[in-house]
């Protein structure tokens, strides 16, 4: 059984986390912090600060080298190895590298949640194929990434992180291959899973975008993290995507 | 399940993997020939056991006249039939013995007037035992010149000649299992460290360890059911050939080797069992190599 903590319903806790890779110096220190369900926030930072490495502490690919983490309510550090599927399932990730499956094609790469978590293949394909034509990648379907351009690629690692309907969705630099008109446009999808109660962390350096969505944002400078409350009433407009997710009626019946 | 159709995994690239369905063709061929040298052997030492071996063959020196020849034929068996533990005892017509030595001596033995042996065929029974010098002291008392032939002690030796080749035929079906099965651990961990990134990344959309081996497990089953089915097309014909040659060569000694449906679906199940156990090996290295890490 996963060990329950007082985390106070927070979706992810962060207690004096520092974390150093290998005998390096410390590149996040004392990191405490809490984000409660369905909240939105972007990760911003000079580049090389950490946000690529604080996102991969919250997606279970680093042990911190000190302090406590816990997920769901679930602390991190003393979860066995069996019980990490069933946590990185309820996490969709958009890698900075995208990390695409080379030798699938777009489509499978943005089935593969869905097949791992045994959804039917009928069901796979109906929301595979919806939200690659949100993405805009209909046509592209059968093509292999590497076929395809950045941001191309970066729509299809986008639409298989979000395509299972994650409790948490954590981005990093989701919009960096794309152009702004694309950008506000995969926002909107990230906006859709906020409307849906989930929460959101992106990692950006695309400051025009975070000031017009406006939810707070979590700054790291050498190695400190600082949480600064973004505007009152985010200028988005009400999102145009409406996308259902499998396993939606189980979660939230 | 979905991922017997389906392999998130790239085609093997190493070299290891790509040469794996040869290596199982040639251990799949090894292991159906040895199995069919097996059966056939276990037959034949069957057949010596149980008919040859309670027989032997009293020979004795012919004389100038068929009359002559008869009259010893005749006296001997009765000596034969009347001692206990001789079941049947029957003289060699002349004409089957000039058959028997026609390979060694040519057709002219036939018409040739050669003097042949006098031969009478003796079947034993297991009880009373037939103290055969005994036997042999009798016989020459009555019709001096005779022998008596054995088969019991060569055709020992002969059966346990044939159980020690049964014995290697049934340690090289296991080596050939350990080697295939060997191989398909080594592909398997190569294929693990080839394809480290594709794991990580399986591992964090949320795969759990079985789902990444049962990956390897399904490609494991195919590609060894392949090259053991192409190991089987290549040994039927050889083990045709072999019968073929056998049935010609033989005669007499050597009982036919033939396979009926039951020993052809024993070949057959040769490749998937080949292929169960490269399943079942991919499967625990995967699970092993992916439990030992962090
Ligand atoms: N695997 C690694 N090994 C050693 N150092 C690393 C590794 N990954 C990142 N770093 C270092 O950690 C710091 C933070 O990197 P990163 O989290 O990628 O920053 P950001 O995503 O904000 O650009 C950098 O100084 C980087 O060089
Ligand atoms: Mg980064």
């Amino acid at each position: 059984m996963a060990v329950q903590d007082d985390s106070g319903g927070a979706v992810v806790r962060f207690e004096n986390v520092g974390l150093r890779y290998g005998l390096g110096p410390e590149v996040l220190r004392d990191i405490s912090f809490s984000l409660m369900p369905g909240s939105f926030h972007f990760l911003t930072g000079p580049s090389g600060a950490g946000k690529s490495t604080l996102l991969k502490l919250m997606y279970l690919a680093l042990r911190p080298t000190r302090g406590l983490i816990s997920l769901f309510g679930n602390d991190t550090s003393r979860a066995p190895r069996s019980e990490l599927p069933q946590m990185r399932r309820r996490i969709g990730v958009v890698f900075q590298e995208f990390r695409l499956l080379d030798h699938l094609t777009a489509y499978d790469n943005v089935a593969l949640p869905l097949r791992i978590g045994g959804v039917r293949e009928d069901q796979v394909k109906k929301h595979v194929m919806e939200l690659l034509a949100w993405v805009g990648l209909k046509d592209h379907m059968d093509a292999r990434p590497p076929t395809m351009s950045g941001g191309q690629q970066q729509r299809v690692a986008i639409a298989r992180a979000v395509i299972a309907g994650p409790e948490l969705l954590l981005a990093d630099e989701p919009a960096g291959n794309v152009d702004d008109r694309m950008a506000v446009r995969l926002l909107r999808l990230f906006e859709e899973l906020h409307r849906l109660g989930r929460t959101i962390v992106i990692a950006t350096h695309n400051e025009a975008l975070v000031r017009r969505l406006g939810h707070p944002r979590m700054c790291i400078e050498d190695g400190r993290l600082e949480i600064r409350p973004g505007l009152a009433d985010p200028a988005a407009g009400a999102p145009s995507v409406r996308l259902a997710f499998p396993g939606d009626s189980e979660e939230f019946a | 399940m979905m991922s017997w159709r389906r392999f998130d995994l790239p085609n093997d690239r190493e070299d290891i993997g790509r040469f794996l369905p040869w290596l199982v063709a040639f251990m799949v061929y090894l292991s159906i020939v040895a199995l069919a040298g097996l059966l056939a052997l276990e037959r034949m030492t069957a057949r010596w056991d149980h008919g040859v071996v309670g027989t032997l063959t009293v020979h004795m020196a012919p004389a100038a006249t068929a009359e002559q020849n008869a009259r010893r034929l005749k006296d001997a068996t009765d000596v034969l039939t009347a001692t206990p533990g001789v079941a049947r005892a029957e003289p060699v017509p002349a004409a089957r013995v000039a058959e028997l030595l026609e390979p060694w001596l040519g057709p002219s033995v036939r018409d040739a007037d050669l003097p042949l042996p006098l031969l009478i065929d003796v079947e034993l029974r297991d009880e009373p035992e037939v103290d055969l010098g005994q036997l042999g002291r009798s016989l020459d008392a009555v019709v001096p010149g005779t022998a008596v032939d054995d088969h019991r002690s060569w055709l020992r030796r002969l059966v346990s000649l044939a159980r020690a080749v049964e014995a290697l035929a049934a340690a090289m079906l296991g080596l050939v299992a350990l080697v295939t099965v060997v191989a398909v651990v080594f592909a398997t961990r190569a294929g693990l460290a080839v394809n480290r990134d594709v794991i990580e990344v399986l591992h964090l959309i949320g795969a759990h360890d079985a789902y990444i081996a049962s990956q390897f497990a399904a490609r494991a089953f195919k590609t060894a059911f392949k090259g053991g089915l192409l190991g089987f097309l290549l040994a039927a014909p050889t083990l045709f050939a072999i019968g073929f040659f056998a049935a010609r060569i033989e005669e007499g000694l050597l009982p036919r080797i033939e396979f009926g449906p039951v020993h052809w679906g024993m070949f057959a199940a040769v490749p998937l069992l080949a292929a169960m156990a490269a399943l079942v090996s991919a499967r625990t290295t995967v699970l092993r190599t992916l439990g030992r890490m962090v």
